[in-house]
């Protein structure tokens, strides 16, 4: 691991003051995949800011709006009880990642933030736009079965490793971020930053801010939702494809819909064009087969992950109809 | 014990060598101090500096859970987390589970079950076999599985770690396979 300056902060102004006297500071929270990637040289930051002692922990509600502190574990948050009740979606998307020892130590904001797990960025010897910007990308004719086929681009095609983005990007989260300049407030469908020209650039981040909370609408009254997650054993692995979901149902008709995909996309996946294919149909599973051919229109796939275009379709028609309730 | 410990600033010398953080921690009930690289973890740190080895370096990458200990309480993987970032933490090892001299109820199930072979995973095993009990998910084999799959074993001995969580459960109509 290189060395680096290492700071203790107790207080947010403090943070933010650190962080802004240099431009490779790094913050340490839950360091799941920070410490990890530190040791391998892949990030390498000359200060090392621990936000650990900060006070940005806990969940309350109020107003309709979940207000989920940036330090708050993954294992904390799929404690809450309004979570339980109002957001299965959000509990799913927790309770289906990583294992119970990384969930107790992983917070929500470093969860929004995880760094790729496309073994080409993690790799010192290969070439990768995203770690090393004009290097190139292996992972275009390497082995890329894990790897986006959408948002992609000809310069990275690595998946976004979060599966709680997943849910919160389908519920219309905010996040709210401390700059040297002050607050400002994000909604995370504008946060993430597809590839493009420059794959270094994953969010709107400016250097220096720091998450302080997640903000979360509540859905609906008796709205159902659900995160349905594939992937190659059974615990304890990343999405191949997975699918969050939200239906207002109705009369048996679907008054309002959320689709959001993970596994499949280079930045977490809303997929608006497939609720508006919902969004007044039927509960059918025509209706669900017709939103999930919609969702993973205009994907494009390389050799080695040709398969994710029909698991895409059936996660995400297979997670409409659990959610609505469809036999079967 | 309270996060206290207020701020701290450290940086590398003219060398690039950093200089030592303090930390103050309590690792099994008994209060230490160190002084140590801030790029140490806390399983070498509990290893190296303790000597307390029963806490196993298996992958280093936080992907086999043989490095588990309770951080106040919680399972978390003693080798993604940075020894200097436990300032104020409670430490519990697998040295420090017994009680009174003798063996915790899981370690005794994990012996009356054979729920080991080569032993390099256990301590991480009990480890968080003991936390999945507090948390009350041993409900069922299943539910044991998916909330144990943080810890690999290499040997295969899963169906007998099962039963000796299910016997520390308190389950009497369960036999060790």
């Amino acid at each position: 691991m290189h060395p680096f300056e290492y700071i203790r902060v107790t207080d947010v102004r403090q943070a933010v003051a650190a962080a802004a006297a240099g431009p490779a500071a790094a913050f340490l929270a839950g360091g799941t995949t920070q410490v990890d990637l530190m040791k391998d040289g892949v990030l390498a930051p000359q200060v090392l800011i621990d936000i650990t002692g900060l006070p940005l922990r806990g969940v309350t509600a109020g107003g309709g709006v979940l207000r989920v502190g940036a330090l708050t574990t993954m294992e904390e948050l799929a404690a809450d009880p309004v979570v339980a009740q109002r957001l299965p979606v959000v509990r799913e998307s927790l309770l289906l990642a990583a294992s119970p020892q990384l969930r107790n130590m992983a917070t929500v904001a470093g969860n929004l933030l995880q760094r790729t797990r496309c073994r080409y960025y993690r790799d010192l010897s290969c070439a990768c736009n995203k770690r090393a910007p004009g290097s190139g990308c292996d992972a275009l004719d390497g082995h890329h079965r894990m790897h986006a086929i959408l948002g992609t681009s000809g310069h990275c095609i690595a998946t976004h490793a979060s599966d709680l983005a997943v849910a919160l990007v389908a519920l219309d989260a905010v996040v709210h971020v401390r700059g040297a300049d002050g607050e400002r407030a994000v909604p995370l469908t504008g946060f993430y930053r597809m590839p493009g020209e420059d794959p270094s650039v994953e969010n709107a981040l400016e250097p220096g801010e720091l998450i302080t909370s997640v903000q979360v609408p509540l859905l609906p009254e008796g709205a159902r939702s659900g995160y349905l997650k594939v992937r190659d054993r059974a615990s304890y692995e990343f999405a191949l494809a997975s699918a969050a979901v939200a239906l207002l149902i109705t009369d048996g008709v679907i008054r309002d819909a959320r689709v959001a995909l993970g596994g499949l996309a280079t930045v977490p996946w809303r997929s608006r064009a497939a609720e508006e294919v919902l969004r007044g149909a039927p509960v059918t599973p025509e209706a669900c087969a017709a939103a999930a051919e919609t969702a993973l229109s205009g994907a494009s796939p390389r050799s080695g992950n040709m398969f994710k275009v029909k698991l895409g379709k059936r996660t995400v028609a297979r997670a409409l109809s659990l959610v609505a309730g469809l036999p079967g | 014990m309270d996060r206290g410990g207020g701020s701290a600033r450290v940086h590398p010398d003219d060398r690039g060598v950093p200089a030592e953080v303090q930390l103050r921690l309590r690792v099994n009930g008994v209060p230490r101090e160190l002084w140590l690289d801030p790029r140490v973890t806390l399983l070498d740190a509990l290893r190296e500096r303790l000597g307390l080895t029963g806490t196993k370096k298996g992958c280093d990458q936080g992907a086999c859970g043989a490095c588990t200990v309770l951080a106040d309480g919680r399972r978390v993987l003693s080798c993604l987390m940075l020894a200097a970032t436990c300032e104020g933490r409670d430490i519990t090892t697998i040295e420090g589970l017994g009680q009174d001299g003798g063996l915790h109820p899981v370690q005794r199930a994990f012996i009356a079950c054979d729920a080991f072979q080569c032993g390099f995973c256990t301590p991480g095993q009990i480890l968080s076999a003991v936390a999945l009990l507090a948390e009350g998910r041993a409900g069922s084999d299943d539910q044991i599985r998916e909330f144990m799959s943080g810890n690999i074993c290499r040997c295969g001995a899963y169906p007998n770690i099962v039963a000796a969580i299910r016997m520390a459960a308190g389950d009497p109509g369960r036999a060790p396979v």
